[in-house]
């Protein structure tokens, strides 16, 4: 397909888009004014249109396929919430705009920081982290303040297991800390016998991930809790696969003292090709004045905003005004559709589609990763044996998943198990598509054995066969220049 | 069931499948004294139709009458084409571009987007966004850290005139990592910085210098001499610019002789609305040498296994889930949706479009100046060009001024005295007005700012 | 089967070590480790004249799935680095032992190369990892 700057034009402008002209000349000296003009494209609003329509039918959505990506939790995101959240007086509504017109956005943001300090078993919640990964910073970064403040400052290490994101590592080294990472027990629960070794007056905290990332609920965690808070430690909680407990287990129960939450995954936003995500933080009573600014609080007046005045210990401000205002409004009101039932049920479905897709695969041949443990929202899959005999990989498996509609499960990752695939079916999907999913997978088992070169060459059906990394990152192209 | 499609009988036919009673005892690898039975303090559920008016009701307490704030987002004409197609389920329900066959749409817009910054800016590359403005420019000071590698003092100096809350955010967000930051004054009377001030720094170690342009007050920084001292002096130069007044305003890639390093900023101009602040995006530029230092998802172009143009993901081994620990930043996600409307917008208003908008920002806002120093008191706080927002002294305190014209329906800019000690004493409001407003709109603000003004003092 | 020549040293993170004389010695990255990583798309060198200490991260290497830090296995200068590699990263791929060289290091002292692998030592171990 053509590039947008491929059909462009020289003089041909969408008129109606600008405003007209003005009759003052601009008073700017020279020196600081713009000589030349960028090459943007010159179409018509119908290229344009038409353009952008035809690039979103190259996409795979959750609108348009089944998305069993694990870790992902590629729910259904309701029409009515993003209708709602599009409301003209949500959108017109300016980040300082004074509280007495903001009263409306406010008690949505004060009640959702409620709901979820419920929700978690938290103390407090701050919502302007503006994805995983800044709740992650924020979180550490609470942790480093609250050592720091007791004037404990031997505490330099942070803990994460070796199946953690990558983000959880990337973040600790962001708010200055030395990672070491956890090794995981044969049974997918932490090694309790390692940790105990691990952990000392030089440990900050740990992060962790409950059900862990290898798909399986960690049976040990109120011992690792009071491990870790014995040596003086804090605990961490990644949301990222709160989807599988909720309503079901609060970290705060577990003994962590901090979370973050994905309100693009658990909490069904968009997630937009990419973004925006939103990850709201929640703390224990101790760590409660660290949170970041700005929050929502309520008085006599109203609502309004608490800033550094009020929270003079805060870890500050992680964005030019409350992080992503807009998902924060749409996580709301899908509380507010699902109500506490609702939620309630989110973690059972999650957990019954996982388990029945689990049970299937393994009936039709196919490897688990944790054979003898319950499947939490998710599962693994080895691929280590096809790799071996047959020569076909998980990546092939995942290329020939997207010829029959299905996007990929995530590939490769959790990095101890080889050649695995990680599923997350979610709640919102019918039997119906999980039993098709299966017979997908049966089929491409067949393949394998009978023609792998169908696997190997895959995708056969998509806009673009298999693409060339390599070039890509050798011979760095990624700004189109004219006459190219 | 909200959006769970099981019927009774399917969820029998699972269970007998996985060999349970119930689904409870899916749940049976959990302590018991884990599990809670039902969530405290969250409402019954409502339908779409309940949750509607509710909605709407509030909606109703939000935003009436006209809006002359600025101070970092800025209320544009966004056209109707914009968010219909940004909408479009494909885009706003696709994952992260990470199968690229099955993301091309995506993918190929983004790339559209990299190739539209980098040339708004005249820089050599661009990523495919970061968060919003202030985490873009605490990522670009980390970046600089990286590849400035002649500095080793770690140290950052930052014109005065910087949105105080970019300031803030950068602070939060670098300050685990032993990187100074220092704040150059700006002049009182310009309010501007006077890149004289900056010898003080002549015999220094200086990793990086940051420069807003237009500044906090709306001022016009000088540019090419404080791009010529930072790498007169080893520094790398960090653009923070508006997109909009990038139609109108020197490029970062044309500041000084060799043009600014990196260049970042917030996207939210770009079709992107006020939306209580966020979601918007963070854009992030910098010159070729730098790109490996680039934090955030990066688009290159390529070819598939028959030589057909496709666009990837690339440069992945320098991202968290691949460096982990040693990753260029822990930063994951990119403001997709946010984006996907931006370039959409930029294509529908072209760079015509983009100046007519700057343009008519700048008279608004000079013409809304005008009437307003007219009135006894008011006064510019600050002589110097501005381009679309500027700082006005009154003569009593702000914030019983901006009760009153909230009264009559406008919002009237910002009291700006209580972020900087150098305004403590003053009563310093920046107003804005882009190209949404009429004459009419300037002439009812500036009556009505006559009248509070006539009843305070 | 990965090539190992017999007349170089090893370290166990997988690079090797070639004396010149003179005190001079080339390091570069093995085979068995161009092989696990793929096809490399950029190589990261130290700067010339820094002072290392064996051990020490002397680089980047980096494929399209996965990068690898270099370190230096003996202590010393750096005198020269392959410049080639800046746009020919894939020299790593093709020759790891000729023009896929890293860089060239004063040794501080020759008898730290006593310390590491030989080549049945190096073969034995990379043996043993695929197990």
């Amino acid at each position: 397909m053509k590039l947008i700057f491929e059909i462009s034009q020289r003089h041909r402008h969408a008129a109606v888009q600008a405003p007209r002209p003005t009759d003052i000349s601009l008073d700017i000296p020279k020196e600081l004014r713009r000589t030349s003009e960028p090459q943007w494209p010159e179409v018509s609003e119908l290229q344009v249109v038409r353009h952008y329509t035809q690039l979103s039918l190259r996409n795979f959505s959750i609108d348009t396929n089944f998305y069993p990506l694990g870790s992902c939790t590629m729910k259904y995101n309701p029409r009515g919430v993003h209708k709602l959240a599009m409301t003209r007086e949500f959108l017109q509504r300016h980040p300082l705009a004074p509280v007495e017109q903001s009263q409306g956005f406010l008690s949505c943001a004060y009640d959702l920081q409620q709901m979820l300090a419920s929700i978690c078993g938290m103390a407090a919640v701050s919502l302007t982290p503006m994805a995983g990964a800044q709740g992650e910073f924020a979180g550490v970064a609470m942790i480093r303040a609250y050592h720091q403040d007791r004037g404990d400052h031997g505490r330099t290490e942070i803990l994460c297991p070796d199946a953690a994101h990558g983000t959880n590592p990337a973040s600790a080294v962001m708010c200055g800390y030395t990672v070491k990472e956890l090794p995981t027990g044969a049974d997918g629960n932490t090694d309790l016998e390692r940790l105990k070794a691990m952990v000392g007056p030089q440990t900050a905290g740990i992060m962790l991930t409950n059900p862990s990332t290898l798909g399986v609920f960690d049976q040990n965690i109120k011992e690792v809790a009071r491990i870790v808070h014995e040596a003086g430690g804090l605990l961490y909680y990644d949301g990222a696969n709160l989807n599988a407990i909720l309503g079901k287990v609060r970290p705060g129960d577990m003994g962590f003292d901090v979370i973050h939450l994905n309100l693009h995954k658990t909490f069904a936003t968009p997630h937009g090709g990419g973004g925006p995500g939103s990850g709201p933080v929640g703390v224990s009573q101790r760590l409660k004045p660290y949170l970041p600014i700005p929050m929502v609080t309520r008085d006599e007046q109203g609502y309004r905003w608490l800033t550094e005045q009020d929270c003079p210990k805060t870890i500050g401000r992680l964005s030019t005004f409350m992080g992503n205002a807009g998902i924060v409004l749409r996580a709301y009101i899908y509380c507010r559709l699902l109500g506490k039932d609702g939620l309630h049920r989110v973690g059972e479905f999650a957990t019954l589609n996982a388990n029945y897709l689990m049970v299937k695969l393994q009936q039709a041949g196919f490897t688990l990763a944790y054979p003898q443990r319950r499947a939490s929202h998710e599962f693994i899959i080895t691929l280590a044996k096809q790799a071996k005999n047959l020569g076909v990989n998980a990546m092939d498996f995942a290329k020939r998943l997207l010829d029959y509609g299905v996007h990929a499960p995530t590939t490769y990752f959790p990095l101890l198990i080889p050649e695995c695939l990680l599923i997350e079916p979610t709640e919102t999907e019918s039997k119906e598509e999980l039993d098709r999913f299966i017979d997908i997978m049966i089929a491409l088992l067949d393949e394998a054995q009978n023609t792998p070169e169908t696997l190997k060459n895959a995708p056969h059906s998509l806009p673009v066969r298999r693409l060339d990394d390599v070039k890509a990152a050798r011979e760095l192209n990624l700004t189109w220049q004219p006459g190219e | 069931m909200p959006y769970i499609p099981h019927t009774e009988h399917d969820i029998q036919t699972m269970l007998e499948t996985i060999g349970v009673t119930g689904i409870q005892e899916l749940f049976d690898e959990i302590p018991k004294a884990l599990r809670i039975e039902s969530l405290e303090g969250i409402p019954e559920g409502l339908g779409e139709m309940d949750v509607s008016r509710l909605m709407l009701e509030k909606a109703a307490q939000d935003r009436r009458g006209v809006c002359f704030i600025g101070a970092g987002a800025y209320e544009h004409h966004i056209p109707a084409a914009v968010w219909d197609i940004a909408s479009r389920g494909e885009f706003m329900t696709a994952y992260t571009p990470y199968q690229a066959e099955a993301s091309q749409g995506t993918l190929q817009l983004l790339y559209e987007y990299q190739t539209m910054m980098a040339h708004l800016l005249s820089m050599d590359v661009s990523n495919a966004s970061l968060y919003d403005g202030a985490s873009a420019l605490a990522e670009a000071v980390l970046m600089a850290v990286r590849a400035n590698r002649h500095s080793h003092s770690k140290r950052i100096l930052v014109l005065g005139s910087l949105h105080p809350h970019y300031l803030q955010t950068v602070q939060s967000i670098v300050r685990a990592q032993q990187i100074e930051i220092e704040v150059i004054p700006f002049s009182a009377q310009q309010g501007t910085v006077d890149p004289a001030t900056l010898a003080a720094y002549d015999q220094q170690d200086i990793t990086a210098l940051v420069i807003p342009q237009p500044n906090f007050f709306g001022g016009l920084e000088a540019v090419d001499a404080l791009t010529q001292w930072a790498h007169a002096h080893k520094a790398l130069t960090i653009a923070v610019v508006n997109p909009v007044a990038m139609a109108v305003l020197k490029e970062p890639g044309q500041w000084g002789d060799s043009g600014a390093d990196i260049a970042c900023g917030e996207g939210q101009p770009l079709g992107i609305p006020l939306s209580s602040g966020g979601p918007y995006f963070g854009f992030i530029t910098c010159k070729q040498e730098y790109v490996r230092q680039m934090p955030g998802r990066i688009i290159g172009c390529t070819v598939d296994s028959n030589g057909k143009r496709g666009f990837s993901l690339t440069l992945q081994a320098r991202e968290q889930h691949i460096r982990r620990s040693k990753a260029t930043s822990n930063i994951c996600t990119n403001q997709g949706l946010a984006v996907t409307a931006a370039t959409i917008f930029m294509s529908l208003i072209g760079f015509d479009g983009l100046k007519k908008v700057a343009e008519n920002c700048y008279a608004n806002t000079h013409r809304l100046e005008s009437l307003l120093t007219q009135i006894s008191g008011v006064e510019r706080l600050f002589t110097g060009p501005y381009f679309h927002e500027v700082a006005l002294r009154l003569p009593c305190k702000v914030e019983p001024v901006l009760q009153q014209l909230l009264a009559a329906d406008i919002q009237g800019g910002i009291d700006i005295s209580p972020y900087y000690d150098s305004l403590k004493q003053e009563n310093a409001l920046l107003v804005c007005a882009t190209e949404t407003k009429t004459d009419a709109d300037l002439v009812y603000f500036a009556e009505q700012l006559k009248r509070a003004l006539h009843s305070t003092v | 089967m990965n090539h190992v020549p017999s007349e170089l040293r090893y370290s166990k993170s997988h690079e090797w070590v070639r004396l010149e004389g003179n005190g001079i010695a080339i390091v570069g990255i093995t085979d068995h480790a161009q092989s696990l990583l793929g096809d490399l798309v950029y190589v990261e060198l130290p700067e010339v004249d820094t002072s290392l200490k064996a051990g020490d991260e002397a680089g980047v290497v980096e494929s399209v799935k996965a990068a690898s830090d270099v370190y230096t296995p003996v202590s010393g200068e750096i005198l020269e680095i392959n410049e080639a590699l800046a746009t020919a990263p894939e020299l790593v791929n093709d020759d790891p032992y000729g023009h896929g060289w890293l860089f060239k290091i004063q040794l501080d002292d020759e008898n730290e190369l006593e310390e590491l692998l030989d080549s049945d030592g190096y073969e034995e171990m990379i043996a043993a990892d695929d197990h």
